[in-house]
């Protein structure tokens, strides 16, 4: 880290890309990435579709962990409530779906808007119907910190939970089918390994996302809102609005992800919005290791494997989940990415 | 009166029953630095926080450059040139010393909501920080985290975070404690060399650094100020004698 020969900025700087050079953190990362590109691939052509749509809900629960790390990882905001973005995200999918499905507009006043079952359109009206919920929230759940905070969050995934319910128009608590997955010009969304393949290119993007943003000046000030609020206030920047545009893009890229789910799945439920849900993400999130880039796909992994494997041959799959969560907790403090790609170097 | 930098107007802050800081006003001009000295829980610390805005005061109003900024955030008294280092040290330890030094050049380029350049590769920030860490002769601990720095060091990269916002004035809370003879005369003389450029509200309890530093000093007890006046006149007051330099053998 220390750079014996720094006489001047042009060396000075080159000293934190220290690890250009090929890593074992490199080879444990693109090990990850490679595998959960290729299994799938491969099952896909011998004919095993089940484990392609295995795989897609991995990398969905992947990124949409991907999203929650901004906050908590990063940004060092523990949200309670992320599974409002995912549900949000799954239900702009199942919503536009039933309109387009029926031709009937979503609404008719001020103006009109028409359902779509074009997945841009999806996305777009996902990521910018997210990104003001996360506004909103934010704005209010950032004036407090620790755990009100967590309980803020907590309160106003909940209400949303609540209201999805008890709203009949779309299903309630039985839920929203969504009868043919939305599409995209030129390319067959219905076929597992097209679907696949979008969702690997969301959670690389994600990730690619996160990575950029960290090592930019909104990532430098965010890091300094994370480990002492007071130094970044002190050099001149307010802590505040750092976090909530922060907030706001964790929250969209979780909700990208629960839209990408609802139509992997041709259903949403209030049960993505459940505080089950937020707990499961921020589960992932402490597994795979927080604030490591690559810690939400290993987490992920981990998690739907012990629910596919474990939940097959008891219900009480859980309770080994907890007694993994815990040795995580115990002795891999920096979860199964610290474990497997050692510790994160800080410049 | 023009070359004022900073003024406390009648700065009045109360804690339930304890009257922190009562009808303090002050001045600090430019190339001078002055020294705030007093007893410990004479309200030294709050009062600095008052003026950086960590603290609000019941009564009275901050000044700088002419500018009210009682109502100001922390952040914004930064960008408007206030600089200050923290009694007890106050760094982002696992990031390296440019990390830390950096946020203040950032605040004065533009907003931070600038998403997609990596900043390890950022002359425009690395140099002016690289600067500020070299009037502190710190350039060489550039790239290394703080929690590997000594005490000492540490205090020399507070003050060089407050000087990548090319500050009007600096306060300094207590820069030399804990650093023993060796560091106190380094810093010291550190601090001598920065007076011509930037004015310093000094907090310090080595009588030795603020004799030979302090153009003014202002004695505080109690939450007041008590007596004001240069190293010779604070020597040879006696209400000061009784409350402070008397009792510490200073
Ligand atoms: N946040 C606070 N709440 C209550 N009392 C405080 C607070 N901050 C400081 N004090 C009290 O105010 C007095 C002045 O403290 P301080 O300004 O830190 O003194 P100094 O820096 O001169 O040693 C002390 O008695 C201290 O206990
Ligand atoms: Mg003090």
């Amino acid at each position: 880290m220390t750079n014996p020969t720094s006489s001047g900025v042009a060396e000075a700087s080159l000293a934190p890309s220290a690890d250009s050079h090929f890593s074992r953190k490199g080879l444990v990362q693109l090990t990850l990435l490679g595998l959960l590109l290729l299994l799938p691939v491969t099952a896909y052509f011998l004919g095993h579709i089940y484990y392609v749509n295995l795989a897609s809900r991995i990398t969905i629960i992947a990124m949409a962990a991907v999203g929650l790390n901004l906050a908590i990882g990063y940004g060092g905001m523990v949200s309670f409530g992320h599974a409002a973005y995912f549900g949000l995200g799954g239900y702009v999918a199942g919503i536009s779906a039933y309109h387009a499905f029926d031709f009937t507009p979503f609404m008719t006043w001020p103006f009109s808007v028409p359902g779509s079952d074009n997945l841009l359109v999806v996305w777009l009206a996902a990521a910018v119907l997210c990104g003001l919920l996360a506004l909103a929230i934010g704005a209010i759940s950032l004036r407090t910190t620790g755990v009100y905070f967590i309980m803020i969050t907590l309160a106003f995934a909940q209400m949303i939970y609540y209201f999805a319910n008890s709203w009949p128009t779309y299903g309630g608590e039985d839920g929203l089918p969504i009868y043919l997955r939305n599409g995209l010009p030129l390319v067959d969304t219905t076929n597992t390994l097209s679907y696949f393949l979008i969702c690997f290119a969301g959670l690389v993007l994600a990730m690619a996302i996160t990575s950029r943003l960290m090592k930019s000046r909104f990532g430098a000030a965010l890091t300094m809102a994370r480990l002492n609020d007071v130094r970044l206030a002190t050099a001149g920047i307010s802590p505040y609005p750092i976090r909530l545009i922060a907030f706001v893009i964790s929250a969209v890229i979780t909700g990208l992800a629960g839209a990408l789910y609802a139509d992997l799945n041709g259903f949403v439920s209030p049960t993505m919005l459940s505080w089950h849900f937020s707990g499961e993400l921020m589960v992932i999130v402490i597994l795979g290791g927080v604030g490591r880039l690559y810690g939400p796909l290993a987490g992920a992994i981990l998690f739907v494997m012990m629910e596919t494997l474990l939940g097959g041959i008891t219900q009480y799959w859980q309770l080994f989940l907890g007694l993994v969560l815990l040795g995580v907790v115990l002795f891999a403090k920096h979860g199964v990415m610290g474990w497997l790609a050692g510790r994160e170097r800080n410049e | 009166m023009s070359d004022v930098v900073l003024s406390l107007h009648q700065l009045h802050k109360r804690f339930g029953a304890l009257q922190a800081t009562n009808d303090v006003s002050l001045e600090l001009h430019q190339g001078e630095i002055h020294a705030l000295i007093g007893p410990n829980g004479a309200g030294k610390s709050t009062l600095i926080g008052q003026i950086a805005g960590n603290i609000r005061p019941d009564e009275g109003s901050v000044f700088l450059a002419g500018t009210d900024i009682t109502r100001m955030s922390i952040a914004q008294r930064a960008r408007l040139g206030l600089g200050r280092s923290f009694q007890v040290s106050s760094l982002a330890e696992p990031l390296s010393v440019m990390r830390n030094v950096m946020m203040g050049v950032q605040a004065l380029q533009s907003h931070s909501f600038r998403f997609w350049k990596p900043v390890a590769r950022d002359k425009e920030l690395l140099e002016p920080a690289y600067e500020a860490l070299e009037r502190m002769q710190l350039s060489h601990r550039a790239w290394t985290p703080v929690s590997e720095l000594s005490h000492g060091e540490r205090r020399q990269v507070e003050v060089a975070c407050a000087l990548a916002l090319k500050p009007r004035a600096l306060l300094l809370d207590e820069p030399m404690a804990g650093l023993g003879p060796e560091g106190s005369a380094k810093l010291t003389e550190l601090l001598e060399a920065l007076k011509a450029e930037v004015p310093i509200l000094l907090i310090e309890h080595d009588m030795e650094a603020v004799f030979r530093l302090a153009d003014r000093i202002s004695v505080l007890v109690s939450g007041s100020v008590i007596a004001q006046g240069d190293s010779h006149a604070i020597k040879q007051d006696p209400r000061v004698r009784e409350a402070y330099l008397g009792n510490d053998d200073a």
